[in-house]
C-alpha cells in the first residue's frame, strides 16, 4: 500500500532550533523537509486533526516563538517560520504524559497550556481564547489525540502502514536463541508447557527447564511462586554450564511455607552444574522489603530450607522509588542546571545511585557465574522488573553477542518482552492517568545501565548512543508495536505483529545509522563495568539533549566516521589499482609473478 | 656504599606473601647472588640510607600483603627495590620513566608522610622513635606504605630519620637533585646547543630577543621588544626579555622596577592585544596609571578594559586549600574507605570546590576572549604579584583564540612564554626547598592551568595535538626535580643560581635540561602516546597563504561589534586626554572591576550569550575554541587522579579501547597510503588536512599486544592483577529514604496506595 521509501517516511524526533535537533543530526535528507511548508510531512496512515495559526509557544532557551501548531492523530507540530532557519517542534503524541490549561485568560486573552513529557521535558504554549466558544481549541483536540487509550481511539501503531524491508518481528525466535546458547542439551530441556500460557500467563510460550522436572511438576512449582513465574533458564555458560534463572519470589509467607517441589527444583538447577557445588540467590529487593512481602504470603528462600543455596539482597529500590527519584532529576536539569552545587543537586535526585546499585547488582551475578562458575537465581518480587534489569544486565556483561545490534534486540524481546515486563503499565501509552502508580522508569534504567557500560567499554558495543537514545524515544513515541501490550500472551492476542511495525525493522533498515564505528569484535569478553560513582556520569545526551548549550556541535564520532569513510575510500583505490596492474600484467604477461601488489592485506571494514 | 647494599635483605621465592613471616625466616633463606639491591643510580645520584627487610604493601586493604625489599633514601628518591627478581613484565613496561621507576619517589614528590594509627608527620618532630608503618603519599597521587617492624631496629630508625629529613625538612636550593645531575651529565643543554635547530624545530624559549620578535611578528603585534633587562638592570624580577606597548616611555620602563608595566601577551588579528601586568601600584602619583592605560589603549582604536584578577578569582590560598581537599578523594590507602565515601562522592566533589575554581578560570578567560574578538578592545589584567592568575588566564585566553598553542610544540612555547618567562615562582609555588616562610606561598598554580587544558582538551579532543597523557606526565613532571622549568621563581633567579652553580669559572652557566627534553624521561616509543591520534594539521593552503588565515577567523565569529569601538581620530586622543580617562574609569567601574564575584548575573550571561552565539556556528578546530562551562561539562580528569586506584581501573575499557582502535584504523589507512604512494599515484579528492600520524598506533598496538589495558594506560598496565571485578563493599548503606521517599521504599511494586506494608 504505502509505497513511500523508509527514508521519506522516517519517524522523526525533531525539537530543532536553528540546526540542532536530535535524529536530525544524524539524517540530513530531514533536514530538506524543513524550509518550505508549515505542516509536517505526513507518515502512512497519519491525518491532521486540527491546526491553528498563531500560537506562541514558549522555549525556555529561546523565548516566544510563534507560530503554526499542527495535531495530528500522531505527533503535535509547531513550526515558527520567522526564524532562520525556521523552528520546528515535532514530538510523537505518545511522549506527552499531561496536558494542562494554566490559569485563566490573561488580559490579552491568552490561554496558556502545558505539556508535561516522558522525556524529561515540559513545553508551554500560550494562544488566543477561542472566541467561537463551540469551535474546541486545537488543545482540547491534542488531548484527546494524545490519549487514545482514555478517549476510545486507536494507538497510531496500529495504523502506521509503513513498509520495511525486514520484517522487525521475526528478530527474535526463541527457539533460535536457545539453541545459540547450545540448548536443549543433557541438562535442560525446551518445555511447552507453557504454549498456551495456562502455566503462566505473564510468561512466554516458551521455556527452558532442567530435563529431569517433568511438566506435572513445574505446575506445582508454580503454586509456589508469585504469579507463576517459576523459575526459568536465561542464560548459561557456554563453558562452564553455571546458568542465569529467573523467576518471581517464592510464597513463603509469614508462616514460612516450604514446598518441597520448589526446594527439589532449585536443587535440580544447582545439580545441573557439575562445576558448583552451591547456588546463590539474588533477591533484587532490600531485605526490609523482602521480609515485608511475607505479610501478603511472599517472601524469601529461608537458607535453611534450601540447602547449599547462599541468598544475597541487593537493595535495589522498589518502583516507587524510582519513579520520584527520575522526577527530582527532571527538576534538576530541565530547562536549565543550575551552575552551582551541580554535583549536590545530583546526587540528591539519587538517580545514579539507583544506577550504582542496579550494576552492582548485575556485575555480582555475572562475577558469580564467570568468575565463581556458579549458577545464580535472580528475583524481586513478581521478577518482571528488578529482575528483568539484572538478568539482561548480567546478560550484556557476559555475552558478547548481547553487544551487537541484532543482539540486543533479542535480549530486550526476551529478557523484557517475552518475560513480560508491563510495558503498557509502566509507560502509560495512551492514557491520561498520569498519576498512575504502575508507572515507572525501570526500563528507562536499565538503558541508562547500558550506556555507562558503553561509557567503560567505548569500543565493545556494535550500537551507539543513538542506538539507545532511538530506543528510548520509540519506548514512548506509540509508533511502533514493540513496546505495546504487557506480555507475549496479550501480544499475541493483539496480534502485534500483524497489526503493527516492529521498532528492529526500522533500526535494522539503516543498521549504519545506529553502528559504533569504534566497535571492536571481541569473542567470549566479558566486561565488569567499574561501578563506583567515580565512573558513572549523568547520560548528558539523553536527559539533558533538549538544553541547546549542552549539545555538541560535532559529535566525536563524526571524527571517526570521517576516518572510516576515508579507509574505504583508499581501500576501494587500492583494489582497482591492483585490478589494473593485474590486468596489465597479465595482458603484457609480465614476468614478475610476486608483484607488490601481492603483499596486501585484505582490512576488515566495519561500515 | 654499593657493598653494604648488597648484603641487605634477601630473596624470596614466591611473589607476595603475608607479614606473620619473620625476619630471622627471611634472613635464612637469605641468598647473596643478588648483589646490586639498589635502583640504578642516575648520574650524581648518591645513596644516603637503606635498611632491608622493609614490607611494601601491595594492596590497600587490609590483608597486609605484601613484597619485602630495601628502601633506599638517595640525594634523588625514595626508592624501594624489591627482593623478588625483576620479572619480565616489570622489564618490559611500555611507558617506563627513565628517571624514575614505579617503586621510586623523586623527593619532591613527596607530599605527606603518616606513621603509625595515620598519625601525620612532620619535619623535626622525630627524634629516636619510628613508626612500624610508614604511608607515604606522593604529589603524583600515588600511595605507597611500608611497614619497618621487621627490619634492624637501628636500619629502620635511619631511614625513617633519613625519608623524613630529606623529604619534609628545609634544604637549599643547591641541594636539589638537579645540580648535581646536571654536573655529572653530558647533557647538551639547551643554553648552548644548536640555536638554529631550535629555532626550527623545537619549542620556543623566548629567552631571546629573536623569539619575542618572532612570536610578535607572527600575531602581527605592533608592539617594543624591551632587551634593557638582558643582565636584569632594570630589575631582577623582570623577564630577561619582554614586550610593552609601543608608547611606553624608557622613562616608564626604568622608573619603577616595572612595577606596573604591561606586559604584552598576545596580539589578536583585529590588532588589539592581551597584556598583563603586576598591580599598577594606584598610591603612587596617578599618571603612571593612567599613562600605562593610555599606552596599553592606545596598542589599538584607544580602547582599553582592565580586569583586576585578585578581586574575581580565588587567591593562591583558596586554591591550595581547594586542592588539598581535593587531592584526599584519591590519596587512598583504604578500599573499605575508599567504597564508603563513594556515596557521597558527588557532594564531596561539590564541596571541596576544586572544580569550581577550575571553571571560575575558564569563564574568566573566556569573557577576556569575548573582549579580544567581539569587541576587539585591548585588554589587561592585573594581579599582585602579575605572574599566577594572569599565567592562567592569558595562556587560556591563547589556547582558546590560537591554533599554534593546541600544537604540542605551541603549548610548549606557550608555558615558557607566559609561565617560565613570565616569571612564575615555580620554586615558591610548589615549595620544594620545604622552607617555613614560603609555606604561604605553596600553591598549585600551574596544575590548576593544567586542569584547564584539561577541560578544553575534553571537550574539543580534535583540536589538540597533544593527548591526555601528556598533560598527566607534564603533571607529574613539576615534581621531579632535574628540570630548570620548573625550578626557580624567575629568569633572573635561574640565570644567577645556573651561573653560580656552573662547574667551570668561565661565563658558561650550567647545562641542565628543560622537562621538554622529553627524551630525558622517556623514549620515543612511550613519547609516541603524547600526541593524539585524531588531530589533523591545518591544512596547507591556510599556512602557506598567510592572508587566507584573517578571513577564516572573522568568518568563525562574525558578531556585531560593541559601542565601545568607537574608532576616533587621530587627534581624539592628545587633545582629550582627561575625557580618555574618565571613559577609562567609566569603563573599569562598569563591567569589569565592579563585579566582585564572577558569577555576578550580568557578566555571566554576557559570556553565556557569547558561548551561544559561538555554539551555533559550525566548529572548526582550528579556530576559536569554547569551553562548555555547565556543571555537568567541567569533569574530573580521571586519568590522573583515577590511575593508581585499583577498584576503579576499568579492565578491557577506557579511553585507551577506543584510543588503540583509532590507531589502528588510523595504521590501516597509513598503509593504504603509502601502498598507492608505491603505485606512483597520490590522492587527490577528500584529502582533507593532513597525513594522519599512525606513531600513536604503533605504541598502542605493541602495548596491546603484551599487556591487557585498562583504563589507568599508559600508566599501570594490568597484567598481574586478576581479573575480577571489584564490588563495593558497603552496597548496604541506608540509602536515602526519608519523607515522602519513605513511604514510597516501603509499597509494594505494584497496585495503588491501598498495598503499603
Amino acid at each position: 500500500r504505502s509505497d513511500r521509501s523508509a527514508h521519506a517516511a522516517k519517524p522523526t524526533f525533531a525539537m530543532s532550533s536553528d540546526n540542532v535537533s536530535i535524529s536530525t543530526d544524524f539524517s540530513p535528507e530531514l533536514r530538506v523537509l524543513r524550509d518550505s511548508k508549515e505542516e509536517p510531512q505526513l507518515l502512512p496512515k497519519e491525518s491532521v486533526q486540527d491546526m491553528a495559526k498563531d500560537v506562541t509557544y514558549i522555549c525556555p532557551y529561546i523565548g516566544a516563538l510563534r507560530g503554526t501548531l499542527t495535531v495530528t492523530n500522531y505527533r503535535l507540530f509547531f513550526k515558527c517560520m520567522d526564524r532562520e532557519p525556521a523552528f520546528v517542534l515535532d514530538l510523537p503524541l505518545g511522549v506527552v504524559s499531561r496536558v494542562e490549561k494554566i490559569g485563566g485568560a490573561s488580559s490579552r486573552g491568552d490561554v496558556s497550556y502545558g505539556l508535561v513529557c516522558k522525556d524529561i521535558r515540559n513545553l508551554r504554549f500560550a494562544h488566543k481564547q477561542m472566541e467561537d466558544s463551540l469551535r474546541k481549541s486545537i488543545f482540547e483536540i491534542l488531548m484527546k489525540c494524545a490519549f487514545p487509550v482514555s478517549n476510545g481511539l486507536t494507538i497510531f501503531a496500529f495504523e502506521y502502514g509503513q513498509v520495511y524491508p525486514e520484517n522487525g518481528w521475526k528478530v527474535y525466535d526463541a527457539q533460535a536463541e536457545y539453541k545459540r546458547q547450545g540448548l536443549p542439551n543433557e541438562s535442560w530441556r525446551i518445555t511447552k508447557v507453557n504454549d498456551h500460557y495456562e502455566l503462566c500467563d505473564t510468561y512466554p510460550s516458551t521455556l527452558v527447564v532442567p530435563v529431569n522436572i517433568p511438566d506435572e511438576e513445574l505446575k506445582r512449582v508454580a503454586a509456589f511462586r508469585a504469579k507463576g513465574r517459576i523459575p526459568v533458564l536465561s542464560w548459561i555458560h557456554p563453558e562452564s554450564q553455571a546458568t542465569v534463572i529467573r523467576c518471581s519470589q517464592p510464597m513463603v509467607g509469614v508462616n514460612g511455607k516450604r514446598s518441597k517441589d520448589d526446594e527439589k527444583y532449585l536443587q535440580t538447577i544447582m545439580d545441573a552444574n557439575a562445576q558448583s557445588h552451591k547456588l546463590f540467590i539474588f533477591d533484587a529487593r532490600p531485605s526490609v522489603n523482602a521480609a515485608a512481602n511475607k505479610m501478603k504470603g511472599g517472601g524469601y528462600e529461608s537458607e535453611d530450607a534450601y540447602q547449599n543455596a547462599e541468598l544475597v539482597f541487593l537493595d535495589i529500590h522498589n518502583i516507587h522509588v524510582m519513579r520520584e527519584s527520575l522526577r527530582k532529576l527532571k527538576e534538576v536539569v530541565y530547562p536549565n542546571i543550575e551552575e552551582s552545587h551541580w554535583f549536590s543537586n545530583l546526587e540528591s535526585t539519587h538517580w545514579l545511585e539507583h544506577i550504582k546499585l542496579i550494576l552492582a547488582g548485575a556485575l555480582r551475578i555475572a562475577d558469580k557465574v564467570e568468575s565463581g562458575k556458579t549458577s545464580v537465581v535472580v528475583h524481586c518480587s513478581d521478577g518482571w522488573d528488578r529482575t528483568a534489569q539484572l538478568t539482561s544486565l548480567a546478560m550484556v556483561m557476559l555475552d558478547g553477542h548481547y553487544r551487537t545490534i541484532r543482539g540486543f534486540q533479542v535480549l530486550l524481546e526476551k529478557e523484557w518482552l517475552s518475560f513480560g515486563h508491563r510495558f503498557q503499565l509502566r509507560i502509560g501509552h495512551g492514557d491520561k492517568n498520569h498519576t498512575d502508580a504502575d508507572r515507572s522508569p525501570v526500563f528507562l534504567q536499565f538503558i541508562d545501565c547500558v550506556w555507562q557500560m558503553t561509557r567503560q567499554f567505548p569500543a565493545a558495543f556494535e550500537f551507539n548512543e543513538y542506538f539507545l537514545i532511538t530506543i528510548l524515544d520509540h519506548l514512548y513515541s506509540c509508533l511502533f508495536g514493540t513496546f505495546m501490550c504487557n506480555s507475549e500472551q496479550q501480544r499475541v492476542k493483539e496480534e502485534l505483529p500483524k497489526k503493527t511495525v516492529s521498532l528492529w525493522a526500522y533500526i535494522n533498515s539503516q543498521p549504519e545509522e545506529f553502528t559504533n564505528p569504534l566497535y571492536v569484535n571481541y569473542s567470549n569478553h566479558v566486561l565488569f563495568p567499574v561501578v563506583s560513582m567515580r565512573h558513572l556520569e549523568l547520560w548528558v545526551g539523553y536527559y539533558i539533549r533538549w538544553n541547546p548549550r549542552m549539545r555538541p556541535q560535532e559529535p566525536v564520532h563524526q571524527r571517526y566516521k570521517e576516518l572510516l569513510a576515508k579507509r574505504a575510500e583508499l581501500q576501494k583505490r587500492v583494489e582497482e589499482l591492483q585490478r589494473e596492474v593485474t590486468n596489465r600484467s597479465a595482458s603484457s604477461s609480465s614476468e614478475r609473478a610476486g608483484s607488490p601488489t601481492r603483499s596486501i592485506t585484505p582490512v576488515q571494514t566495519f561500515v | 656504599m654499593l657493598s653494604s647494599l648488597g648484603s641487605a635483605g634477601g630473596k624470596s621465592a614466591k611473589p607476595s606473601f603475608v607479614s606473620y613471616v619473620t625476619p630471622e625466616e627471611i634472613k635464612s633463606e637469605k641468598e647473596p647472588s643478588r648483589k646490586e639491591k639498589h635502583p640504578d643510580l642516575l648520574p650524581g645520584e648518591v645513596v644516603f640510607c637503606s635498611a632491608s627487610t622493609v614490607l611494601k604493601y601491595t594492596q590497600d586493604d587490609l590483608s597486609q600483603r605484601g613484597v619485602f625489599g630495601v628502601l633506599l633514601c638517595t640525594n634523588f628518591r625514595v626508592s624501594f627495590v624489591s627482593d623478588e627478581a625483576p620479572t619480565e613484565e616489570m622489564v618490559r613496561t611500555l611507558f617506563k620513566n627513565k628517571l624514575y621507576g614505579e617503586n621510586d619517589i623523586p623527593l619532591s614528590c613527596v607530599d605527606n608522610i603518616y606513621g603509625d594509627k595515620r598519625k601525620l608527620i612532620t619535619g623535626g618532630l622525630v627524634k629516636n622513635k619510628y613508626p612500624s608503618k610508614m604511608i607515604i603519599h606522593c604529589k603524583d597521587l600515588r600511595v605507597f606504605q611500608f611497614s619497618l617492624s621487621f627490619s634492624k631496629e637501628e636500619d629502620a630508625k635511619k631511614i625513617f630519620q633519613g625519608i623524613v629529613h630529606h623529604c619534609l625538612e628545609p634544604k637549599s636550593l643547591r641541594c636539589l637533585f638537579a645540580f648535581s645531575y646536571c654536573e655529572n651529565t653530558s647533557y647538551p643543554g639547551s643554553y648552548s646547543y644548536c640555536r638554529e635547530h631550535l629555532r626550527k624545530k623545537q619549542t620556543v624559549m623566548f629567552d631571546s630577543v629573536e623569539d619575542w620578535t618572532q612570536d610578535m611578528k607572527r600575531t602581527k603585534g605592533n608592539c617594543r621588544v624591551v632587551s634593557e633587562n638582558s643582565n636584569f638592570e632594570l630589575s631582577p624580577k623582570l623577564p630577561q626579555y619582554f614586550i610593552v606597548p609601543k608608547n611606553v616611555s624608557d622613562e616608564d620602563l626604568t622608573k619603577y622596577q616595572g612595577k606596573g608595566l604591561p606586559m604584552w601577551c598576545w596580539s589578536h588579528h583585529s590588532g588589539c592585544a592581551l597584556f598583563k601586568t603586576a598591580s599598577i601600584p594606584l598610591v603612587q602619583e596617578d599618571n603612571v596609571c593612567c599613562r600605562m592605560l593610555t599606552a596599553v589603549a592606545h596598542n589599538h582604536l584607544y580602547s582599553v578594559k582592565t580586569e583586576d584578577l585578585s578581586d574575581t578569582l580565588p587567591t593562591v590560598q583558596d586554591i591550595l586549600l581547594s586542592y588539598n581537599r581535593f587531592k584526599q578523594f584519591f590519596l587512598i590507602d583504604n578500599t573499605t574507605e575508599f567504597w564508603m565515601s563513594d556515596m557521597k562522592w558527588f557532594s564531596s566533589l561539590d564541596n571541596c570546590g576544586w572544580l569550581d575554581i577550575i571553571r571560575q578560570c575558564l569563564q574568566k578567560a573566556v569573557e577576556v576572549v569575548e573582549s579580544l574578538e567581539k569587541e576587539n578592545t585591548n585588554v589587561l589584567i592585573m594581579e599582585e604579584g602579575g605572574s599566577d592568575l594572569c599565567c592562567v588566564v592569558s595562556s587560556l585566553v591563547q589556547l582558546m583564540l590560537d591554533p599554534y598553542y593546541r600544537t604540542l610544540l605551541g603549548f610548549q612555547s606557550l608555558v615558557q612564554k607566559e609561565w617560565v618567562a613570565g616569571g612564575h615562582a615555580f620554586l615558591d609555588r610548589s615549595n620544594h626547598l620545604h622552607l617555613k616562610d614560603k609555606v604561604e606561598s605553596q600553591s598549585p598554580v600551574f596544575l590548576l592551568f593544567l586542569e584547564c587544558v584539561w577541560q578544553l582538551q575534553q571537550q574539543h579532543g580534535p583540536a589538540f595535538q597533544f593527548s591526555e597523557t601528556y598533560l598527566t606526565v607534564l603533571s607529574d613532571s613539576i615534581h621531579v626535580p632535574v628540570f630548570t622549568t620548573f625550578l626557580f621563581n624567575n629568569d633572573g633567579h635561574r640565570d644567577s643560581l645556573l651561573r653560580a652553580e656552573s662547574p667551570h669559572t668561565q661565563r658558561s652557566p650550567l647545562n641542565c635540561p628543560t622537562v621538554w627534553d622529553w627524551s630525558v624521561q622517556f623514549d620515543c616509543k612511550a613519547q609516541d602516546l603524547f600526541t593524539n591520534p585524531l588531530y589533523t594539521e591545518k591544512p596547507k593552503q591556510d599556512t602557506s597563504v598567510r592572508k587566507s588565515y584573517r578571513p577564516r577567523h572573522l568568518r568563525q565569529l562574525s558578531l556585531p561589534s560593541s559601542a565601545f569601538k568607537t574608532p576616533p581620530k587621530k587627534g581624539f586622543f592628545k587633545d582629550e586626554a582627561d575625557n580618555l580617562k574618565k571613559i577609562l574609569g567609566v569603563k573599569r567601574l562598569s563591567r569589569w572591576m565592579l563585579s566582585p564575584s564572577s558569577d555576578s548575573p550580568q557578566t555571566s550571561s554576557s559570556v553565556r550569550e557569547f558561548y551561544e552565539a559561538w555554539q551555533t556556528k559550525p566548529l572548526d578546530y582550528h579556530g576559536l575554541l569554547l569551553p562548555c562551562l555547565d556543571g555537568p561539562s567541567i569533569r574530573v580528569w580521571m586519568q590522573r587522579y583515577l590511575r593508581w586506584i585499583h577498584d576503579v581501573q576499568i579492565l578491557g575499557g577506557g579511553p585507551v579501547a577506543m584510543l588503540s582502535k583509532v590507531s589502528e584504523i588510523l595504521g590501516e589507512v597509513q598503509e593504504l597510503q603509502r601502498q598507492l604512494d608505491r603505485h606512483g599515484c597520490t590522492l587527490t579528492s577528500n584529502h582533507k588536512g593532513a597525513r594522519p600520524r599512525a606513531k600513536t598506533a604503533a605504541a598502542v598496538i605493541a602495548a596491546r599486544s603484551s599487556v591487557r589495558l585498562s583504563s589507568s594506560f599508559p600508566f599501570v598496565t594490568s597484567r598481574n592483577w586478576s581479573f575480577k571485578p571489584a564490588i563495593p563493599t558497603s552496597l548496604l548503606q541506608s540509602l536515602m529514604v526519608t519523607g515522602m521517599a519513605g513511604n514510597l521504599a516501603d509499597r509494594e511494586d505494584d497496585g495503588g496506595p491501598e498495598s503499603l506494608v
